[in-house]
Parts: C-alpha cells; sequence; structure tokens
C-alpha cells in the first residue's frame, strides 16, 4: 500500500463478463516512478494487453486513472485518462478529461478503475464510494450522451452524481467515437467510447463522499491560492478571454489553419470564424471545469434561423475541422455539426478530418455520388457536412459506414490515391495545426505515442512564438520534441490542465507533488520520470509493431507545395524530415528504428520492459 | 470592515460571472473542515444546463426557516442574521436544511450536525470572497447589489445609444 499521500491508494480491477471485482493496492514504487495518470495507464497497457489482443476483443483493458493530485485544492486538475489498445491506430489509445468526474473519483477514494471483459448485455459501472457494481443500461442504450447523464442521476436519484458516457456512436463501434463527461468535457481521441461499446459499457457513474489527504494542507493550499491568482494574468488571457478559438487570427495570419483538408494553411473566411466573431455573435456563457480559475469552455448558443437553441461548447479545434478544414464558414452550422459529435458521441476532430477527406475525394471524383449517399459533399456545403456527420454516427448507408471507420481505413477501402490526401498519423486524425508551415509541430505529431496530436510535445510553440524557422527542419529539433515530450508526459500523468502550464515556473511541478504527496521529488527527477513513462508507452507500441515507418507525416506533406500567399511553394522535404527524426531518435537514446535501446532502458528502470520487447 | 448602518450585509453571486468552477467550495471546506471535500462546504455550487452556474449560501432571511424548523432550538438567528447551530444541541434530523427555501444548510458528513455559514467570522475575511477567481462572489448589502444593477443597466443603455442627442 502505498505510504504517500495525495493517492487514494488503490484502485478497482473489474471484470465484466464475470461481473465482479476487486480493490488492489497501489504500491509505492509504481507511485513514485509513474507518478499517475500516464504513467499509470502506459503500466496497464503494457502489463496486460499483449501482442495479437484485438481492440474489441474482452481481453483488450479499458483503464481509468486519475493523478495524485486529483480531488485536492491544486487547480486545474480535475482530470482523468482513459486508455485502451486504440481501435483507431491499433497502438497506445489514450484520452484525457476534466469537468467534476476526476475529482469525484477520487473523493470516492478510487486513483483509478481498470476494465475487463465484455458484458453480455448493456450496463453502466456505479462507483458509490467504497461501493461498486454493475447496473443494467438496456433503458439507456440508444441514448445520446446528454441524455444518458440525466438518466443516470435520475436513476441514482442524485444529481450530483459525475457521469462519464458513449453516445449511439460508441455502442455502434463507429471507430472515432469518444467518451463524454459533465456533458461538455470529452475523451475524444483514439476511438475510446467504441472500446466502452464493444464492451457494452454504456457509462460510469461516481459519487464520492470522502476527501483526499495530502501531505501539507497548509503548504498545498498556500500554494494553490498563489497559482490561482497567477492565473488571472495575461498567460491564460486567451483562454478567458477568447477560449481557444482565439488561435483562428492567429494561424491565419502564420498560414497555418488548415482549410480544405489540409490543402491550405489560410481560409478566406478566416474572419467570419474567428474567436473574435464567435464572442460576439455566439458565446452565450464561458464555464470552467471543478476547481478551475482558468474557465476556457466557450458555450455557444445559436440565436436564429434552422438551427436556432443549439447549444455546443466550442474550441479552436472543433471549429477548424468542422469549419475551415471542412471549407465551412457558417459559425451555425459548426455550432451545430459539434452539437452532433458531442451528443452522439464521436470527436470533432477525427470526424472533422474524415469528412473533409469525403469531401475532397468527391471533389476530385474518386468518391461518387452513390458512394456518398447523393448528398453533394462539396467543401463549405455545411447542410452536406451536417448530413455526412449524422450518418457517420449511426453507420448508416455506404457513406456512414465507410466514414465511421476513420480517415485511415476510408481512405483504405476506397485506394485510387485518396490515401495521399488522408491526413493523419498512425491511423488518428491529424490536429489543426498545418503540417507544412509548421514543422517542427509535424515532427511531434508524427512521433506521438498516440498518433498525429499537438498535446503531446507542444512543439507547434517554438513554430507559432518563432523561436526556431518553422519552415525548415534539422536535427536540433529532436531535442525540442523530447524535452516537450517528457515535460507532458509530467502534466499528462499528474494530471494538470496544459492551460496553466504558462503560469508554472521551474519547479511547480516538483513542488505539486511534494506538498500534495509528501515524497520528496526534483523537477529532474520528474523529467526523468516523463522519459520513463514516454518509453514504457513506446515500449507498447513496439510490441504492437511499431517503427520507424509510423512516425512520418501523410504524404500531403511531402508532396505537394503550399499555394498560400507568404508561404508559397512550401513543403517538407524527405531529406529534412529524415535529418530531425534521425535527431529525435538520437536524442531519444533510440535506434535508427525508432525502437528504445537495452541501455535507454536500463537508465529509466525499465530493463523487464526491453526483455519484453526483444532487446535482453 | 466599515459599518453599514441599518443594512445587512449577506454573501451575492453574480450570475453573469459565476461559471461554476467550484474554488468557493474548495476554499470553504479547506477553511472549515482542512479538507478538500466539496460536499462539506458551506456554499453551495450549482449548476443548470446549459447556461446557469450560482453559488448559494446563508440568506440571512428576517425570519429564518431554519430557527423555527429546529424541534431542539439548537439553531439561533445572531444579531447579524447569521445564523448559529449548537453543536451539541443538534441531533441531526434536517429539519433546518429541509426548511430552508435556499438549500444552504448541510448536515456534516462525519458528526451529521447541521452546518451553515458563518461567514467566516473567525478568520477575518470571507474566504470563497477572496479567492473567487471571478469576482463574481460579493459580500454587500442588498441596497449596494442594487445599485450596481442599476448603475450597469443605465451604463448599457448609454451605450445602445450610439449618436448621443443633446437636448436643448
Amino acid at each position: 500500500m502505498v505510504e504517500t499521500k495525495g493517492y487514494a491508494g488503490k484502485y478497482i480491477v473489474f471484470d465484466l463478463g464475470e461481473g465482479k471485482g476487486r480493490a488492489e493496492a497501489i504500491s509505492e514504487s509504481i507511485a513514485t516512478n509513474l507518478i499517475g495518470g500516464y504513467g499509470f495507464g502506459a503500466r496497464t497497457l503494457y502489463d496486460h494487453v499483449k501482442a495479437g489482443v484485438e481492440p474489441y476483443s474482452p481481453e483488450n483493458v479499458l483503464a481509468w486513472w486519475t493523478g495524485p493530485l486529483a480531488g485536492t485544492v491544486a487547480p486545474t486538475t480535475s482530470k482523468y485518462a482513459v486508455f485502451a489498445r486504440s481501435p483507431l491506430t491499433g497502438f497506445f489509445g489514450f484520452g484525457i478529461s476534466s469537468g467534476g468526474f476526476a475529482y469525484e473519483l477520487k473523493s470516492a477514494g478510487w486513483d483509478g478503475i481498470v476494465i475487463f471483459g465484455r458484458s453480455p448485455k448493456p450496463v453502466y459501472f456505479f462507483v458509490d464510494d467504497d461501493a461498486f457494481g454493475l447496473r443494467d443500461a438496456s433503458e439507456l442504450w440508444g441514448k445520446t450522451t446528454w441524455e444518458t447523464e440525466e438518466l443516470v442521476k435520475e436513476e441514482l436519484g442524485d444529481d450530483a452524481v459525475r457521469v462519464a458516457s458513449i453516445g449511439p456512436a460508441g455502442e455502434g463501434m463507429v471507430r472515432i467515437a469518444n467518451i463524454t463527461n459533465d456533458r461538455n468535457r470529452q475523451v475524444g481521441r483514439t476511438g475510446l467510447g467504441s472500446v466502452m461499446g464493444s464492451k457494452m459499457l454504456k457509462a460510469m457513474a461516481v459519487r464520492g463522499t470522502g476527501s483526499v489527504e495530502v501531505a501539507d494542507p497548509d503548504g498545498l493550499f498556500q500554494f494553490s491560492m498563489e497559482l490561482n491568482e497567477r492565473c488571472k494574468g495575461p498567460k491564460t488571457e486567451k483562454y478567458r478571454i477568447y477560449g481557444t478559438p482565439a488561435n483562428v487570427l492567429v494561424h491565419q495570419k502564420l498560414c497555418c489553419l488548415p482549410s480544405y483538408n489540409f490543402q491550405r494553411g489560410t481560409f478566406e473566411y478566416a474572419e467570419e470564424v474567428s474567436g473574435e466573431r464567435m464572442l460576439r455573435t455566439h458565446v452565450k456563457k464561458v464555464i470552467a471545469c471543478t476547481n478551475c480559475p482558468i474557465a476556457c469552455d466557450h458555450v455557444n448558443e445559436v440565436k436564429d434561423g434552422p438551427y436556432r437553441g443549439t447549444v455546443a461548447s466550442m474550441d479552436y479545434e472543433s471549429l477548424d475541422m468542422l469549419g475551415p478544414c471542412c471549407g465551412v464558414r457558417e459559425l451555425d452550422m459548426i455550432t451545430k455539426a459539434v452539437q452532433i459529435c458531442d451528443t452522439m458521441g464521436v470527436d470533432t476532430i477525427s470526424a472533422g478530418v474524415t469528412v473533409a477527406w469525403a469531401m475532397e475525394c468527391f471533389e476530385r471524383g474518386i468518391l461518387t455520388s452513390e458512394d456518398v449517399n447523393g448528398l453533394d459533399l462539396r467543401f463549405g456545403n455545411a447542410e452536406a457536412m451536417i448530413r455526412a456527420l449524422e450518418l457517420l454516427c449511426r453507420k448508416e448507408g455506404r457513406l456512414g459506414r465507410l466514414l465511421a471507420e476513420g480517415v485511415k481505413r476510408a481512405s483504405g477501402v476506397i485506394g485510387k490515391g485518396s490515401e495521399k490526401f488522408a491526413v493523419h498519423n498512425k491511423g488518428l486524425e491529424w490536429g489543426a495545426y498545418s503540417m507544412r508551415s509548421l514543422k517542427t509541430s509535424t515532427l511531434g505529431f508524427a512521433t506521438s505515442i498516440r498518433g498525429a496530436c499537438y498535446l503531446r510535445s507542444g512543439s507547434y510553440q517554438v513554430d507559432v512564438k518563432g523561436t526556431v524557422d518553422r519552415l525548415k527542419l534539422d536535427r536540433s529539433r529532436g531535442k525540442i520534441v523530447y524535452e516537450g515530450e517528457n515535460s507532458y508526459a509530467i502534466i499528462d500523468s499528474l494530471i494538470l490542465c496544459k492551460f496553466i502550464r504558462g503560469v508554472l515556473a521551474a519547479g511547480d511541478m516538483s513542488k505539486l507533488y511534494t506538498l500534495a504527496t509528501g515524497f520528496e521529488m526534483t523537477e529532474k527527477q520528474l523529467m526523468l520520470a516523463g522519459e520513463r513513462i514516454h518509453n514504457l508507452a513506446k515500449c507498447f507500441n513496439v510490441i504492437h509493431g511499431a517503427s520507424r515507418k509510423d512516425d512520418y507525416p501523410p504524404p500531403r506533406a511531402f508532396e505537394e507545395e503550399m499555394t498560400d500567399d507568404g508561404v508559397r511553394g512550401v513543403r517538407i522535404t524527405r531529406e529534412e524530415y529524415d535529418e530531425a527524426l534521425d535527431g529525435y531518435y538520437e536524442v531519444r537514446g533510440w535506434t535508427a528504428e525508432g525502437i528504445p535501446t537495452k541501455g535507454k532502458l536500463a537508465e529509466l528502470g525499465l530493463v523487464k520492459e526491453g526483455e519484453g520487447i526483444g532487446i535482453g | 470592515m466599515p459599518k453599514t448602518g441599518r443594512m445587512r450585509r449577506i454573501i451575492i453571486c453574480d450570475l453573469q460571472k459565476c461559471n461554476g468552477c467550484q474554488v468557493c467550495e474548495a476554499v470553504c471546506a479547506y477553511a472549515k473542515e482542512k479538507s478538500p471535500n466539496l460536499k462539506m462546504s458551506r456554499i453551495r455550487v450549482l449548476r443548470v444546463e446549459p447556461f446557469l452556474n450560482i453559488a448559494l449560501t446563508c440568506r440571512k432571511c428576517e425570519k429564518p426557516t431554519c430557527v423555527k424548523a429546529c424541534p431542539r432550538d439548537a439553531v439561533t438567528a445572531l444579531d447579524d442574521g447569521s445564523i448559529s447551530i449548537d453543536k451539541d444541541k443538534c441531533n441531526g434530523c434536517a429539519w433546518c436544511i429541509e426548511s430552508c427555501e435556499f438549500g444552504v444548510l448541510r448536515l456534516h458528513l462525519d458528526n451529521k450536525v447541521a452546518i451553515v455559514c458563518d461567514f467566516c467570522k473567525e478568520l477575518g475575511a470571507l474566504q470563497c470572497v477572496k479567492y473567487c477567481p471571478k469576482e463574481a462572489i460579493s459580500y454587500t448589502t442588498v441596497e449596494q447589489a442594487a445599485r450596481k444593477s442599476s448603475r450597469e443597466v443605465a451604463e448599457h443603455f448609454l451605450a445602445e445609444q450610439s449618436t448621443p442627442t443633446a437636448q436643448p
């Protein structure tokens, strides 16, 4: 049993097939070596999901982990992460969400829940402090995420219960399905909602009435209030005022606002979908997650027209993917599209990129009218986009069944060169950062453990800030990605919100960890833990077949020159990318094939894991 | 703290500013219980989807129903309007909680006695007011709160007048 405070010290292991579970203790060495969240998830997946375990098989695990700070007064820490072998990528599946779910789970006395097996009928899992078990969900099957939350609260007779659920898309095993809690917060990426669906697990409900014990309550309180105060300053202003849609015009200027399925890096109607415009015309309320002093969640309401009354939480990624990336410029329609994704339960990024790919295929004549259910699926046709999303979420018709597989598989089915404009890495659809005009960013997206992702290293920041030449790549970029990944691995393990990172000074993360747990930890030790966690997750990917070939951006990055004024002619050359990737592997201490070496793993205390991937 | 004459101060939540972050609950629970347990807070945050967020605590009612409801005289109103609960007399029947129109009392989760906001008398500063990240919570008189609303509506009215017309 873990002696350090902060942690609950125990987690639930549950088999859905047997309908039984038990409490397991967390050892102190796991706690201090792997921190929590991402680190614990890496441990679970590595230990339990062996080569050959199919993502939708009962043997795949579905692990829910919080960190040592969740349920404490430390700001932006009500966060949890979910892990499984991803049905979308076949690799490390992983997503983080916030809201109030994690605070509640820790208050119930649990660090996490590890779920195995498959239920024979629809169920939901209820944690009520010490007690836990399954409840019938046959009445909930088919309901949207928003309806499910309401119905579970009603059934349990407690509107303060926190619920994380899947929508019809997850039930139908749409590969890009997500998990939603507190209405607007999602475990968005890598298709984990469909893993829940495959297990017939409709929702997780939690009620916690206890308290998380921390090592130094006064110290943690004082430091947390200091951080809250810092969060009133300029470093979080963007999130507070415009929310992440503030990026639209910033990215437009830098020609890195993906539009028309990443063909371009600017959008001629950017002004119309800007954060500034949205705040004036659509934002009705800004809301916060539990114990967050920032509050970034901009909830839109459509005021007029056919979609009057539509409500959806809008962030930059959703806005770009279901807006400019599909050539769509009407905020009303984008809001409607996000609402469909959120309630039906699919990832807005993956959905947007997949529909954008279909639009490009349709315009190029690769997809016929018959393929797209007779829709006029041209870029900019918002109604067609909305209809395509509805079909996707329900796997309806030829188009719905095709798009529900995500862009990698869809392009594999269609062929005819459509793979060249399927914008993904490892099967995960690319986020809203152009590949060619933000090259350090692209290296980070492509080496990301879960596939194309801006949140695994934050390497876009040096490009956007201009600290490097963003239109070139060289060997030195590897170190930037490496340091970003290690640091973000800790943010994702503690788990903190990335939006607070700007106010954190060097040493603040270790200070938070020590105040909460009582375990002395220097920043250097934390970063080493970050490297350990990343390597452990990498070992998981290697077991499931990952190598250098999986760390590349899609063909569009190499083969097509940009046409936007300011970056005309820019593309990534194979040579510069290979050089940067070599630089990355070198600083990681991995082979040129992107495989961790014996020496590196030994340095990180992962000797056994090295043997597991054949490096004895 | 400045004098307010015959007027009482109460805790008022600005609905425009409140975003449901629950920081007030966390700091209240810490102040009263040295614990991060939001369910021990003396101020309660409520979110009504999709837009309404509000923090509510004792309103210092003129005829407090909680006082009337208590069969043991454990609940009394003090001169400043705040409510005092005698821990020894209270047996956790929760009638005071049921009777409160604002639902701002609670049962202590461990010792099962009724708890209610005491306006942080022993601390000097109201923790929810001090630490609300959005300055949505204020400790003020209803008169001041009303004047603020009047001022805001007047300012809004003025801003709407795009071309001010001078009357002779």
